[in-house]
């Protein structure tokens, strides 16, 4: 600062070019200047940046990924644990709805005593229709009770073992139920078939059968109580030339998918085979 | 002797998938047999000895859970043992087509006497339903089943019989 030039005009002379500099610059006039510059220092802070992170990156990565691979297996197992709990309460929840419905089966139908039982397995035989359940003699069950679900009639006990018993399903082609359809009030004779098929046979000609027609258990011959339903009429079939009318039957109970039944064990079948007339010598 | 007694958890365990899993996939009406194929396996097996043993220990096994009389399994099982066993001796040496012959006749034994013995029973059969919708199906199944239970089988005797160092 040379000396006699006065302080004050020295600071007016500052500020008057302060203010023409920004005067200038809000005018635009400095816009590449600035541009220039900004990009000079973004490019600066860029390269500085992108080489500490790569530093970074380089003295970290290793411990990173071991971790991280230890993480993901830790999450892995986790998600497979969580997906077996789900497939878990997923099951129980089926299970729990399937016996929730028996048990309002068994609420509607207090003139039974019923004992739950899941099915364990099935006869190796593709002959045969049975189901292997998991309650035996230890819990009451005797050979020859019958069997129901929620929707209906399902079997009876064939054979009975301590803790299992084997029970012989009404689509079994040796089984024969005796059953009434309820519209026309008709007794007729459920069989089943190898292919699990049902199907109504000694129908009445006088009878008439309608699609729908509901059929239940008559009671008559003692195996099975009466008026558990079993099904509903899909075809007839009714031919001057026959003795009686054939039907089929759609059964309410999906055999294939069959979980949990129960047993009536109240009810003592009666064996009426001695009362059955034999051929005279 | 001791590998006779192995019959008795390995068919356990064989009866047990049998009636849980197998009887539950079937092809029409038809399902595979897994007893009958283990059975056919180890006998077809020219280190071992008594495989009798274990149609016997199979026949009392199946005929527990079944339905059908005794009789029918242990004769079928008994006969698929001795087929098995008479092809290992005289002609066969191609060990799969040996397995698919032997499944294929135990397979036709099995069912044709259980068709008989049911129908002698007053249940009504078609044979043209059984043929067309269980004989054939379950006969499809055992054959397809037969390759992975004869490797099975093999490597199950190469464990109880190992071959001797020759000196």
């Amino acid at each position: 600062m040379k000396p006699g030039f006065p302080r004050s005009l020295q600071s007016i002379i500052i500020v008057l070019v302060s203010i023409g500099l920004i005067a200038l610059a809000l005018g635009g006039y400095f816009t590449s200047a600035t541009d220039w510059f900004s990009r000079l220092i973004v490019n600066m802070q860029t390269g500085v940046s992108a080489r500490y992170m790569a530093l970074v990156d380089f003295l970290t990565v290793p411990r990173d990924v071991a971790s991280l691979r230890q993480q993901n297996s830790e999450l892995e197992a986790e998600v497979a644990r969580l997906q077996t709990q789900v497939i878990d309460l997923q099951q129980r929840v089926t299970e729990t709805n399937i016996l929730s419905a028996l048990v309002n089966f068994a609420r509607a139908n207090p003139a039974y005593t019923y004992k739950a039982a899941a099915v364990i397995g099935r006869d190796p035989s593709p002959f045969l229709r049975y189901v292997i359940i998991n309650t035996g003699s230890n819990d009451g069950i005797r050979s020859g009770m019958p069997v129901v679900t929620d929707q209906g009639l399902a079997g009876r006990v064939d054979a009975v073992l301590a803790e299992a018993a084997r029970v012989q399903l009404i689509t079994d082609p040796a089984s024969v139920v005796n059953v009434r359809l309820q519209a026309s009030n008709t007794d007729a004779q459920l069989v089943g078939s190898v292919t699990g098929d049902l199907s109504l046979d000694m129908i009445s000609q006088d009878a008439t059968v309608q699609i729908g027609d509901v059929v239940l258990t008559s009671g008559l011959g003692g195996g099975y109580p009466p008026n558990l339903l079993a099904g509903q009429v899909v075809s007839v079939r009714k031919l001057p030339t026959e003795l009686f009318q054939q039907a089929a039957l759609q059964p309410n109970v999906d055999f294939n998918r069959l979980q949990f039944v129960l047993v009536i064990t109240n009810f003592n079948p009666v064996d009426i085979t001695p009362l059955l007339a034999t051929p005279g010598p | 002797m001791w590998a006779s007694l192995v019959s008795i958890p390995v068919l356990g365990l064989a009866v047990m998938l049998q009636t849980t899993i197998l009887s539950r996939i079937n092809l029409l009406s038809g399902n595979a047999d897994l007893i009958l194929l283990i059975l056919a396996a180890w006998a077809l097996q020219e280190r071992v000895k008594h495989a009798w043993v274990w149609a016997l220990v199979a026949g009392v096994l199946i005929a527990y859970v079944s339905g059908l009389p005794w009789y029918i399994y242990l004769i079928s099982y008994l006969t698929v043992v001795g087929v098995a066993r008479l092809l290992t001796r005289s002609v066969w040496q191609a060990p799969l087509l040996a397995m698919f012959s032997v499944s294929l006749i135990g397979t036709l034994v099995l069912q044709m006497s259980t068709f008989v013995t049911l129908t002698l029973s007053q249940v009504q059969l078609s044979l043209g339903e059984v043929l067309a919708k269980i004989v054939l199906p379950s006969l499809l199944l055992n054959l397809l089943l037969a390759i992975p239970v004869h490797a099975l089988i093999r490597d199950l005797a190469e464990r109880l019989f190992p071959m001797e160092a020759e000196p």
